[in-house]
């Protein structure tokens, strides 16, 4: 059997005397999307941070198909294939959204192939009106899809999204679901979400964080009814 | 062929000016104002490495007069030492650019934010006015050379031609030397910047954690840029201390780094013309104070930084830009079919 695409190890951090992320051992297979939610405070921003290579572990390990990557740089753990979107999105505010994706794209590709990439993610995501701008003057939803290009230009082996609902309208979120369904289509995920309704339309396998530990894994349905689960976080209301 | 020098329209205007400044401005000029040009020339190619490495690389360099200072000192000690003038020139470029890579290995490899970046070279200035500065006296010398202390170095050799030691360049030779190095950086680092590394280095100023996620190492980029603003300071450097055959711990000062920084907000960081005429114009400014007793120089200066930062914080180049670019033809991509692109664009 091959081995998990992602997979941690008792991955531990500690910040001073507090456990952020507590003995947490977590997998993904091959073209999964998984979510990860959890009430604030529960560890999973930091979880997500430790996967990037953001923030080094206290203990344990990440593997990545198998290959340790816990003590690897940012830039090292991007270029074995993993795609990042953040919370707030991380652009570069000073160029247009051309040359954004061009940046992303010009690593993996040469001047004409990374030009055509660029075109595709433009289309893909109808950048188009705002190819030539300044992104730091766009709206927060297109600097989102804007950051899910930056991510799409490199075409990683796994992405990972950290909250890519945050901030948007309802017509945005539906075609920011929608997107997400289809890059599924050929990308593992993982995603970060706060969002239930959210979650509703894009979930399958969810993963549960409660005080640094994973609480439950199971799909959405066996989530959304188990009574631990609603406890914590959802509450009656959502549940019923 | 004439598509391409249209799209660079502006950069083809740039070349004629300065090639036909080099060829005439001897012809026009007095020895006394040619000699004046020629180190407001010096000072331009000084501003176009700050510019480089903090417009664009995004380092904010307070004590950018180190490299200079240094490339001075070397040039001066090594060609008092050899007699001749190529070796001391490439040593006075290598050695800052050295200096630059060793100190940029510990900051951008040490993640140190950028204000402390500000603190640190410029404490590195300061710590070479001090120290270059307290070695006057016969027991301080480097082979033949005296360091001298306050009293600075004179008698520092012109520059010869290569290869032959006797022959050194006369002011005429000296100011087209100085123009053609200007056109040199200014030139390569425009092409500098089109390439791929200078192209991620402006990302990086913008967005250093982005970068990395891409797979770019931002510290890379930023210890090979600021190696290179250090590799050109100091060239500016060399030509200074042969300019005047003299150089002094005052090279070092803070004066000399803050100079750098007004010539860049005054012309505007972020782009290579700005700064690069700023520095010419503000040079010749202080100069033409200094024949006057009424005000002080460095208070003119000040006033001048003042009104840039409160009323035109982007600097002279970008507001002139924008107030021309209706004007002039402008290397535009293609508009695009935006409004069916953002109509068939739903997933």
């Amino acid at each position: 059997m091959s081995p998990p695409l992602i997979q941690t190890r008792g991955l531990t951090k500690n910040f001073g005397g507090v456990q952020a992320v507590r003995d947490v051992d977590f997998s993904l297979a091959e073209g999964e999307l998984r979510c990860l939610i959890g009430p604030n405070g529960a560890g999973k921003s930091t979880f997500f941070k430790l996967l990037t290579g953001q923030l080094k572990p206290t203990s344990g390990s990440v593997l990545l198909r198998g290959k340790e990557i816990t003590r690897l740089h940012a830039h090292e753990i991007a270029r074995l294939g993993i795609g990042i979107k953040t919370q707030v999105p991380s652009v570069f505010n000073g160029l247009s959204t051309h040359d954004n994706l061009w940046i992303a794209a010009a690593r993996h590709h040469g001047r004409r192939a990374a030009a055509r990439v660029v075109e595709e993610q433009i289309e893909r995501l109808a950048l188009g009106l705002f190819a030539d701008q300044p992104v730091g003057q766009l709206a927060h939803g297109h600097r989102q899809w804007v950051e899910l290009g930056l991510v799409l230009c490199g075409d990683p082996d796994l992405i990972l999204l950290d909250e890519p609902a945050a901030g948007l309208t309802e017509e945005e979120r539906v075609r920011t679901a929608a997107l997400i369904r289809d890059i599924n289509r050929s990308h593992p995920l993982i995603v970060v979400e706060h969002d239930m309704s959210f979650i509703r339309t894009i979930a399958r396998h969810i993963t549960v964080f409660d005080r640094g530990t994973i609480l439950m894994e199971g799909d959405v349905g066996q989530v959304f009814g188990n009574q631990a689960v609603r406890d914590v976080y959802l509450g009656k209301r959502v549940a019923a | 062929m004439i598509k391409a020098l249209y799209g660079n329209w502006g950069l083809v205007a740039t070349a004629l000016v300065g090639f036909a400044l080099m060829v005439g401005l001897p012809n026009v000029l007095d020895l006394y104002d040619l000699l004046q040009v020629t180190v407001y020339i010096i000072y331009a190619i000084l501003a176009l490495s700050l510019a480089f490495i903090w417009g664009y690389g995004g380092i904010l360099c307070f004590g950018h007069s180190a490299f200079f200072g240094l490339g001075a000192y070397t040039y001066a000690i090594a060609a008092i030492n050899m007699g001749e003038s190529t070796a001391p020139m490439a040593m006075a470029i290598l050695l800052p650019a050295a200096l630059a890579a060793a100190l940029g290995y510990f900051m951008f490899y040490g993640r140190i934010s950028d204000v402390y970046v500000g603190v640190i070279t410029l404490t590195l200035t300061l710590i070479f006015y001090n120290v270059v500065n307290s070695t006057a006296g016969a027991e301080y010398h480097i082979g033949r050379a005296l360091i001298g202390g306050y009293n600075g170095i004179p008698n520092i050799p012109s520059l010869n031609f290569p290869l032959s030691p006797d022959d050194a360049l006369d002011p005429t030779a000296m100011f087209v030397l100085c123009m053609a190095v200007l056109m040199i950086v200014y030139f390569g680092l425009h092409g500098l910047l089109a390439t791929r590394f200078g192209r991620v280095l402006v990302a990086v100023r913008e967005n250093e954690q982005r970068v990395e996620f891409l797979g770019y190492d931002a510290r890379l980029h930023k210890l090979v840029a600021f190696s290179i603003g250090g590799a050109i300071a100091g060239l500016a450097g060399c030509l200074f201390a042969t300019w005047g055959n003299y150089v002094s711990p005052g090279i070092f000062g803070v004066q000399q780094s803050a100079q750098i920084i007004i010539w860049l907000m005054v012309g505007g960081a972020g782009t290579l013309l700005g700064p690069m005429l700023s520095a010419m114009a503000l040079s010749w400014l202080t100069a033409e104070l200094g024949t006057q007793q009424f005000v002080n120089a460095g208070a003119v200066l000040g006033a001048i930084l003042l009104v840039f930062v409160l009323l035109v914080p982007r600097g002279m180049a970008p507001m002139v830009a924008e107030r021309l670019v209706r004007w002039l033809p402008a290397p535009r991509r293609p508009a695009r079919l935006t409004h069916e692109l953002a109509q068939k664009g739903k997933v």
